[in-house]
Formats: structure tokens, C-alpha cells, sequence
């Protein structure tokens, strides 16, 4: 073995700290995708959008709150998990978190809307019965929390005006008759091979073998209604412009 | 006060019964239903149990008896073994326990004090130990071998099989055979050089290996361009089969280096992707079969052989069978290595088919590119590490499939040591819900007789009884047992963790137990008669 192989296998076997971070520039994120599609895009995929791995193109990442604790995990890996250390430079270690930090946050657009006037056509729509903004609202839409930072204002617009579009994961409707002829429909909360439970547009929560059920049919299509006919263009700015406002805590 | 009695008549059980565990022992298991000896109970890899307490009329009350909560944060992918009234199983990513079978209470545990810049590419897992004589092996994370005093969990020899910093792992359970230990590697996700090998139970020399990617010189080099082959994969990371009559070890190898471009590694890379039938006593190649040439989609053949004695077009013969992670299911005459037959078991794009050899006719649009090439199955597979069953009382196969595609972006591969050696990235198919199946297959030709969906892609192992019964379990954390013989539901449990595990069954105090691993969990189930021992 070489020198430099042994100096190599040295820099390898020594857990890094993150220290001497160089600025971030265009150079250093492109570098740092790179690393990136080479060394994670195949648990975390191309855009970072999760997978085998997890969702990294979202503001606020569970394990590593700061940057020099996403430091860490990509140097180290996280112990009890499929996410394993790498054995990367402390430069190429920051290039890399430049790279993640640059996926989960959407680039801030000039937009026409006010975002006073939009939280009032917020509750006057009454988006709080499904949706959630800060723990208020209702269950059966996504949490829209921190919407305006993980999502484009064009693809917010288009949520409101054409929800069916695109229906995000996890919101699935149920149609259900039991054995004994109740019709029931809902959100579905969670299913498996064996039993499903779903909620009711009252709020209540059914659960049931799927052998207690005559017929059980879910799908993906969204009860949201379509907004385009609803608001006038104004209003639609103004709650664009509220949702994009929304950008949770970090 | 009362703990103490039962601790000692634990200790007094052991002592007394856990004198050798010799290859006799192991070599003839199936006399021994009581006990679970191998990773797979059985050399010849059914995993079935001859046990019937527990069958299609009584399944109904079947019951948890005692659980065992493990420290390990992972995948909790262990098979236990149980004999002499003891259960030896391992606490991810490289302990060892040793429980006391009628009480589920720990008689030692092995900690094993770990580097903390490991690189497993696939999680801090580890799926069993072995034993033979006065010892138990466990193979470990950071590419050790350790022998352990059966009796204290002690350590008797600790030996290093390759260096774990440039990416290799060991997360298979060893096979004890003879007088050696068997150790498959992992690692082919880092470019390491794929190998087989055995080391002296006794002292921990290593006897043989075998390079599963042929160095200059040897046959099969020339299936590799330029010096690719020093990074070649072919890794060996899940335990085989062994049948003493032919003397051979037969195992399952994984995916080439780098996994997903083809173009650096011209050829048909042996033996990546291939069974390997290996002498046990030498270490040399008796017969080996490819099944995916040149494979760019990651899809090792680290399945396990199931071998079977029956008459295959009107001649008795032995046979092994192999559910592969490509979609077809094989079957082979294990004296000569023929191929005798396959066909497809589950959706597979991959290729347009196999030729009269079982060769197959690769399909150009699945190899990954820079715009995204779709393929079935996706690179976990259609089945993969989770242990199929043979049940001789149903002569059927039983095999988890997982129903999933997946988009692969072409991307650049640089090796560098201990670091990733890929050359894709990977998108999930859009609006596509995967789904899973315990499919029943003939044995003779791989025909689908029935299935039992599930909602998500399974990682779980099937057991099949002499109770006419069929366990297995689904991520969202239900056991449950099927009818063997037309797939009916007969019981199930949550556990409350998924499933990523081969259940096995044993008997202790004159009935019989059923045990899974689940979360963090080991669970014993038994009927309600076996709560008055």
C-alpha cells in the first residue's frame, strides 16, 4: 500500500467535525450535487425527494436541524437506521449540505396578492375545516403549516383552482358497506391487508375488519373542491400570496 | 426471591443439555423436529416443521407465550436457533443472546464493541448465528467472525475476514458444516471483490475462500474488461444451502460492481448474479449457473436454494430450487448443475425472456439512462434475503413476491475506497401503489397455484408445518397463518412493528412454539396448553 493510500484510509477511518466551512457559492452547491447524485441520489433520489431514503426537499429535516448537525449525519450516518457514514472530506461534507439545504426551500417570487386580506379569505372559504395552519384546523387536508416553503406559488394556485391535479399522497376516500347494508364514506387514516379506519365527514373515526365489510373501494380522488369559479382573481392573489406567507418554523 | 430458583433451574437446564451440538446432530435435523439448528432449520433449506400441535384446527387459539426485547435500533432480521432448551439469536447490528426457551429470560449476551465510521450500504442488520459443537458463530458488521462459548457467551476466537473501511460487511448468519463455518460478505455497493469463506470451527484459520470474481488466470476473468474486476461485487450475503451428499455448498450471489453501469465492466461478469455449488472440504467450484449476465438493474441472485428430491419428468432426481430476485423461478439438477426449467413468477421487464438454456434475452429499455429507464422489479426485487418454503406435506413452494417498479437515472460512478459505487438514482413509479403476494408455486414448474395479497411489498420469510399451516407476516406488523393447502386465512396477530424476518418453530417442555421477530421484538407463540409447563 502507498503512502497516499495509507493517508487515504486515515482520512476514511477518522469521524470528521464539522469546522473550516467554506462559503457557499454556485460552484460549491453544483459540487455538492455532484457528490450528491453519486453517493445518496439512489436512497434520497435525484432531487432529494426521498425513497428508500428520506424526503430531503423539505425545509426542515428531523435529524438535523443545523447545518453542522446535517454535517454529522452525513459524515457519520445515523446509527440504527439503513443510513450509513461516508467517507467524504470535511469540503466535500459541506458541499453536500449546501446541496441539501438548497433542495427544500422554493425560491421567494415577487407575487401580486396581499397576505392580510388573504387569511381572511383563508377562514371566510372555510379551508380551516380540513386544512391545519399552527395546530388549528381541520384533519382531512394536509397540514398547510409550512406550505409556503416547501411548495411553488404556481403549484398552490393550482391546488386551489384544479385540486384534482395533483392529490397529495395519504389522502385517500373510501366507499364502505358493511355486512349488515351501512353505507358509509370518508378519509381513509390508515389501511393494511387485514382492517382499514377512516373518518367520516362528521369527524368520526370507524375502524373494521375488512371481512366485517361487504364492499370496500378506495381511491385517490380529492374532495376539495375546485376554487376557480369560487374566488374572484383578487381574492385568489391574496390567499396565493397568505399560503406562500406560511412558512412554518424551523 | 422467586427469580432466583427460576434462573438456577434455567442455568441447571442448560448445563445439563447443552453438552455438543455435533454435525450428526445437524446433519440429520429433520429427525429433530423439536429443535432449529440452521438458519434455515434444515441443510437442505425448506424450512418446514414436521411439528403438528399446532395445526388448521386449533391455529385459532394460538396465543403470545413470552417476547424478548432486543437493544439494536435496526431491522430486527434475526432467525433464532433453538436446541437443548436454549435460543440463541442476534440483537442487531452484531450482538448475541442467549434466552431460556420456557421463559424467554437472557442466560448471556454478547455486546460487541463496534468502530463508529461503519459502512453497510443497507442498514446496521444481521439476520442469525450458527452453531456446532460446544460453540456458537456470529458473523459481524465490521467484517468479523467470532466463535462464542456456548455456554457463557464468551469469546473463544474473534478473526477479522476483510477490512470493513473499504466497505465490506457481514450480515448473513454463517453455516456451520463438518468441522468449518461457512461466511458470506457484503459490500458489492462499495466495489469490494466479491468472496466465499470457510474457517476452522475450532481455531478461526481460515481453510478456504472462494472468489466469487476470478482473479488473472483463473476461468471466468476474461468475463470482466480491463481491471474491473478488482471491483467486480459478486458478494455472498445470504446464507446457502448444503446437501452432504454431494458434499456442496450451494450459494446465491449478488449483483456486479459498479450496480447499475454496464459499460466499465464489458462481459458477463461471472460469478455475479450466479449459484455457486462450492466443495465444502476445498473450497472449489463444482458448478455454477449465471442468471442475470451483465445485470444492470441490481438485481442479485442472493436468494436462497431450496433442495428437494423428486421425479422431474418422469426420473427421479435431486433438484434445487431457486425463487430469483429477477422474476423466474428455476429449477436444477444439483448433482450436475443442469438447468432443467424456469419461468416467470411475478411481473418482469428486464428481460423479453429466457432462451432453451435459461439464459436470458435482455431487454435494452430497462438499462438505466440519463432520462430514466423504467423497470420491474424495482432493485429490492421480486423476492430478496426473505426465506422461502418448501412444504413436503403439500409439495408446494411458497415465496413472498413484492410488486413494485422503479425508475433508474443514469449517473456517474467514480470508485473511490469506501465509498458508494453505484452509477444511478432511483424515482419511485408514478401513481403506482406496489403491492405484495405469498404466492404457492408447483415445484415442478413454477406455476402459480394461489395467492394471498397483501397491501405492502412483503420483507418477511415464510414457514411451513406439518400443521397444514403457512406463517408469515407484512410491514404493517400482522403474523398470520394461511391454510397450506388452498391459501385461506386461519389466524393473525399484530404485533405492532413491521416484519422483516423468517419465522421458525421448535418445541420445548413436549409442545410447540412458533417465534418472530418483529420491531424490536421477539415473539413466542403456543396454545394454551403450553402455559401450564
Amino acid at each position: 500500500m502507498s503512502t497516499t493510500s495509507w493517508l487515504l484510509v486515515l482520512q476514511m477511518t477518522v469521524a470528521i467535525e464539522p469546522t473550516a466551512r467554506p462559503k457557499v457559492t454556485a460552484q460549491e452547491v453544483a459540487r455538492g450535487r455532484s457528490l450528491f447524485e453519486a453517493q445518496c441520489a439512489y436512497c434520497h433520489g435525484a432531487d432529494g425527494d426521498g425513497g428508500r431514503g428520506a424526503n430531503l426537499a423539505r425545509p426542515a429535516l428531523r435529524r438535523a436541524p443545523t447545518d453542522e448537525a446535517l454535517f454529522r449525519v452525513v459524515n457519520r450516518g445515523v446509527p440504527g437506521t439503513s443510513m450509513p457514514g461516508n467517507a467524504m472530506s470535511a469540503r466535500e461534507t459541506w458541499q453536500v449540505v449546501a446541496f441539501v439545504r438548497s433542495l427544500g426551500r422554493v425560491k421567494r417570487e415577487p407575487l401580486p396578492g396581499n397576505v392580510g386580506r388573504g387569511a381572511q379569505v383563508y377562514d371566510a372559504a372555510g379551508c380551516a375545516a380540513c386544512h391545519t395552519v399552527r395546530g388549528r384546523g381541520g384533519p382531512d387536508g394536509p397540514d398547510l403549516t409550512d406550505v409556503g416553503a416547501r411548495s411553488s406559488p404556481a403549484y398552490i394556485r393550482r391546488s386551489i383552482v384544479d385540486p384534482q391535479a395533483d392529490v397529495p399522497v395519504g389522502f385517500k376516500q373510501i366507499r364502505a358497506v358493511t355486512r349488515e347494508g351501512r353505507r358509509m364514506t370518508g378519509v381513509v387514516v390508515n389501511e393494511d391487508t387485514f382492517s382499514i379506519q377512516f373518518r367520516d365527514a362528521a369527524g368520526t373515526l370507524h375502524s373494521y375488519f375488512k371481512e366485517e365489510l361487504a364492499e370496500v373501494a378506495t381511491d385517490r380522488r380529492t374532495t376539495m373542491p375546485g376554487f376557480r369559479e369560487r374566488l374572484e382573481p383578487t381574492a385568489l392573489d391574496d390567499l396565493v400570496a397568505y399560503l406562500v406567507s406560511l412558512e412554518g418554523t424551523r | 426471591m422467586k427469580a432466583v430458583p427460576a434462573i438456577l433451574l434455567a442455568l441447571l437446564f442448560a448445563v445439563e443439555l447443552s453438552a455438543q451440538l455435533t454435525y450428526d446432530r445437524i446433519r440429520q435435523a429433520v429427525r429433530e423436529p423439536g429443535s432449529w439448528l440452521t438458519y434455515h432449520g434444515t441443510y437442505d433449506a425448506q424450512r418446514f416443521s414436521a411439528l403438528d400441535e399446532i395445526n388448521i384446527k386449533n391455529i385459532q387459539q394460538l396465543r403470545p407465550v413470552w417476547m424478548y426485547q432486543v437493544q439494536g435500533r435496526h431491522h430486527f432480521e434475526t432467525t433464532p436457533l433453538v436446541f437443548d432448551g436454549v435460543m440463541y439469536l442476534t440483537d442487531p447490528p452484531s450482538d448475541v443472546v442467549a434466552l431460556d426457551v420456557r421463559t424467554g429470560r437472557p442466560l448471556w449476551a454478547y455486546r460487541r464493541s463496534l468502530p463508529d465510521d461503519l459502512r453497510a450500504c443497507c442498514g446496521d442488520v444481521n439476520r442469525g448465528v450458527a452453531a456446532l459443537g460446544d460453540q456458537i458463530f456470529v458473523a459481524t458488521i465490521d467484517a468479523h467472525v467470532v466463535a462464542l462459548d456456548m455456554r457463557t457467551g464468551r469469546v473463544r476466537w474473534d478473526v477479522e475476514v476483510a477490512d470493513y473501511k473499504s466497505g465490506h460487511s457481514l450480515t448473513s448468519a454463517p453455516l456451520a458444516v463438518k468441522d468449518k463455518v461457512i461466511v458470506g460478505m457484503a459490500g458489492a455497493e462499495y466495489g469490494v471483490r466479491g468472496f466465499l469463506d470457510a474457517y476452522d470451527a475450532a481455531t478461526g484459520r481460515r481453510a478456504w475462500r472462494f472468489w466469487t470474481v476470478p482473479g488473472p488466470g483463473e476461468p471466468g476473468h476474461e468475463t470482466w474488461s480491463g481491471d474491473s474486476w478488482k471491483r467486480g461485487g459478486a458478494t455472498t450475503w445470504v446464507t446457502g444451502a448444503f446437501d452432504p451428499e454431494t458434499n456442496l455448498v450451494y450459494w446465491g450471489t449478488g449483483n456486479p460492481g459498479p450496480d447499475f453501469i454496464g459499460d466499465v465492466r464489458a462481459g458477463d461478469n461471472l460469478y455475479s448474479d450466479s449459484l455457486i455449488a462450492v466443495d465444502v472440504d476445498t473450497g472449489a467450484l463444482r458448478w455454477h449457473f449465471q442468471f442475470t449476465p451483465h445485470d444492470v438493474n441490481d438485481i442479485d441472485a442472493t436468494e436462497i436454494p431450496i433442495l428437494i428430491d423428486a421425479d422431474f419428468r418422469g426420473r427421479p432426481r435431486k433438484l434445487l430450487l431457486f425463487a430469483n430476485r429477477n422474476g423466474f423461478f428455476y429449477i436444477f439438477d444439483r448433482v450436475t448443475g443442469e438447468y432443467l426449467h424456469a419461468r416467470a413468477f411475478a411481473r418482469q421487464t428486464w428481460a423479453k425472456g429466457l432462451d432453451a438454456k435459461g439464459r436470458p434475452i435482455p431487454n435494452p429499455d430497462t438499462v438505466p439512462s440519463p432520462k430514466g429507464a423504467l423497470v420491474y422489479p424495482d432493485d429490492d426485487g421480486i423476492t430478496n434475503w426473505f426465506s422461502p418454503s418448501y412444504s413436503p406435506q403439500t409439495k408446494t413452494f411458497y415465496q413472498n413476491v413484492r410488486e413494485k417498479g422503479g425508475i433508474y437515472f443514469r449517473n456517474e460512478a467514480v470508485y473511490q475506497p469506501g465509498r458508494m459505487y453505484l452509477g444511478a438514482s432511483k424515482r419511485a413509479v408514478p401513481d403506482e401503489e406496489p403491492w405484495g403476494a405469498l404466492r404457492a408455486l408447483d415445484p415442478l414448474t413454477g406455476d402459480v397455484k394461489w395467492e394471498f395479497r397483501v397491501t405492502t411489498p412483503p420483507w418477511c420469510g415464510l414457514l411451513s408445518t406439518a400443521g397444514g399451516l403457512v406463517f408469515s407476516g407484512t410491514m404493517e406488523g400482522t403474523f398470520f397463518a394461511l391454510d397450506a393447502e388452498s391459501g385461506k386465512l386461519l389466524w393473525r396477530f399484530q404485533t405492532g412493528g413491521a416484519i422483516w424476518s423468517n419465522p421458525i418453530s421448535y418445541q420445548a417442555g413436549g409442545h410447540q412454539y412458533i417465534a418472530i421477530a418483529a420491531g424490536s421484538a421477539l415473539l413466542v407463540f403456543g396454545l394454551p396448553a403450553s402455559e401450564s409447563r
